[in-house]
């Protein structure tokens, strides 16, 4: 990039000042990345460490006593796994239903030509000012007879007017007009135009939104909680919070005991946040230039 | 939107009217799911916010024959509710501390990235950054227990330089600590992402000409970056005035603990808790929760004119 090390000082020699700040920069933002990186790193090697040393505060930069009892254990945990299977068929039926909820919705909305477009347009914006609120929410999925089904977790998530706006923008930005005129010139109807024409254009915000709607039905726990009452229909993220969060002030007993129960769970802690963001985790690195695309396209102004 | 220039000029005779429909009603097939969708779940609630005018019990209809209406009594309870400062105070404060942290961290971040020698480093950063933003808030606050429990990570290194063991979870004084830099942990670099592509954005002439001037480095991230990611800021600025009472409140349920309550019960908390939970009163924290939405939508209309009277700025 020969215009960066311009504009970052190549060629001309630098002052002190400047080579001053470079170093200041350089400094804050490694500082910066081992903030991030170091819980992270933590989490891994006290997840395969022994719990004493652990909780001894031994484990600071490596491993201490390597075990995989952690591991073994969570592999026993049947609730973990059933929660896993649910989050995955979850995930997989939101994103199914969401792209094809988002994908027509939003070249709908970029067409000049869609009949009632203003109405449309309001009628979008307001839920993303304005909205009922929890009671009135859960009254309607209630009433709609959605409670204690996977439905209720699925359902509501499958539209985000956000995405729909940024979907609308990506399209109303990269598909050429001529392209779909010269389509219709050729007697292509609007199915057949949207189906053989705009969907093989658009597979870089069919990958974004369904990345998007992947990663948040796979972290959410909400509506799970108010929704679901048969333990089998957990998600994982609910099955965590049972094991993750059980708070200081429920773990009653002396000082002695507690440890005992901290010495227990704790290692079953770091494991499971480990097994149930791997997926995300690993995945991460290879679709990030995608996450952060959308996020460009969004904040083009529609 | 150059569509526009293309599209046939609108026409008002009734005869085109229904041949347009004729030609365009592929387009209406196609937003129809999304109508609905939204229909359910974003406008039949709005619809059941009526409730919060009614003395209603679960299981009633809405608009039905026995319907009581008790005009703004939930409101005018709420108001006298022991709570209801409280309420008001943590709500605001989490958010303001939050804000007062969260909105400059990832514009401070995005001008250090933008000013690293190389694109390669800074490409390989934004990726450390982002990574956090995909972790869930279930683990999140589960880190959190460990890394502050009694006996996590920061108790340990407390412990061994000869301080006392101290369970954060328990302070009230640790909740919006903890809240807020978690919260920024997670998210300055994926807040800093629009920033980072606005910047990149910016005509290397005018680094040039800098240069030529012989502004320092320094110099150039204040009279040329951040003077180009101004508008980017300002709209930013307006959507988190709007959102200033709407905190995520998700995070907060989760990390509520008998000892901490005086400062983590939110009114968002308090509606999930009045409505949901116990003897559920659905009225009662239906009122609420409009009350709290009221609040942000006036907000975000202050902050929308203030920045269209004093810039050029607005969201409409």
């Amino acid at each position: 990039m020969l215009k960066r090390k311009q504009a970052e000082g190549g060629p001309i020699k630098l002052t002190t000042g400047d080579r001053a700040f470079y170093m200041v920069n350089t400094i804050l933002l490694a500082l910066l990345a081992l903030i991030v990186l170091y819980p992270l790193y933590f989490i891994i090697i006290a997840s395969f460490s022994d719990p004493d040393a652990v909780l001894g505060g031994r484990v600071i930069l490596y491993p201490v006593d390597v075990t995989f009892e952690g591991y073994a254990k969570i592999l026993q945990r049947t609730d973990v796994w059933r929660g896993y299977l649910n989050t995955i068929i979850y995930t997989i039926l939101t994103v199914i239903l969401a792209l094809a909820v988002t994908i027509p919705g939003g070249w709908a909305l970029s067409r000049q030509t869609i009949p009632g477009k203003k109405f449309l347009m309001v009628y979008f914006i307001i839920p993303m000012f304005f909205g009922g609120g929890l009671i009135p929410f859960y009254n309607v999925m209630s009433s709609l007879g959605l409670i204690n089904t996977i439905w209720a977790v699925i359902l509501p998530s499958i539209l985000s007017v956000w995405n729909l706006f940024m979907t609308r923008t990506f399209f109303e930005s990269s598909i050429p007009q001529g392209l779909v005129e010269a389509a219709k010139i050729d007697g292509a109807g609007e199915f057949r135009i949207f189906t053989m024409l705009v969907l093989p254009l658009s597979k870089a915000i069919i990958a974004v939104m369904a990345l998007y709607y992947a990663i948040g039905q796979w972290n959410s726990y909400f509506n799970a909680m108010i929704f679901l009452q048969n333990e089998n229909l957990y998600p994982l993220q609910l099955v965590l919070k049972e094991i993750l969060i059980a708070s200081e002030s429920t773990m009653g007993g002396s000082g002695e005991t507690i440890l005992e129960q901290y010495r227990l769970a704790n290692q079953i802690k770091y494991v499971s946040v480990i097994v149930s963001s791997a997926p995300v985790m690993m995945l991460y690195p290879f679709v990030q230039k995608y996450f952060a695309q959308g996020v460009m396209i969004g904040s083009l102004k529609g | 939107m150059d569509s526009a220039k293309t599209s046939p000029a609108p026409v008002k005779k009734k005869g085109r009217w229904l041949k347009k429909l004729r030609e365009n009603y592929p387009f209406l097939v196609m937003i129809f799911p999304a109508v609905l969708v939204v229909f359910l779940f974003n406008y039949l609630p709005i619809y059941g916010l009526l409730i919060a005018f009614q003395d209603f019990m679960p299981g009633d209809p809405i608009l039905g024959e026995y319907t009581r209406w008790v005009g703004f009594d939930n409101f005018t309870r709420f108001f006298n509710d022991v709570q209801f400062w409280p309420l008001m105070s943590n709500t605001f404060l989490l958010c303001i501390f939050g804000f007062i942290i969260g909105f400059p961290l990832p514009i401070i971040v995005a001008l250090l990235l933008n000013a690293t020698k190389s694109r390669r480093t800074a490409k390989i950063l934004q990726t450390i950054f982002n990574g956090p933003h995909f972790i869930s808030l279930v683990v999140m606050v589960g880190m959190l227990t460990l890394f502050f429990g009694r006996y996590g990570l920061v108790n340990n290194i407390i412990a061994a330089i000869g301080g006392e063991r101290v369970s954060y979870f328990l302070q009230s004084s640790a909740f919006r600590p903890m809240y807020i830099l978690s919260s920024n942990w997670q998210d300055f670099g994926w807040s800093a992402i629009i920033y980072v592509a606005a910047l990149s954005n910016v005509d290397p002439g005018q680094h040039e000409a800098a240069i030529l001037d012989g502004a320092t480095r320094w110099q150039r991230v204040l009279h040329v970056d951040l003077p180009a990611i101004m508008p980017m800021v300002s709209v930013m600025l307006i959507m988190s005035i709007g959102g200033l009472m709407g905190v995520g409140y998700e995070k907060a349920l989760l990390m509520q603990t008998d000892g901490n309550l005086g400062v983590s019960e939110l009114i968002a908390t308090y509606v999930y808790k009045q409505g949901l939970t116990g003897v559920p009163d659905q009225a009662y924290a239906t009122a609420i929760g409009l009350f709290n939405s009221i609040i942000n939508v006036v907000l975000l209309i202050i902050a929308n004119t203030t920045s269209k009277r004093f810039s050029e700025n607005s969201l409409w």
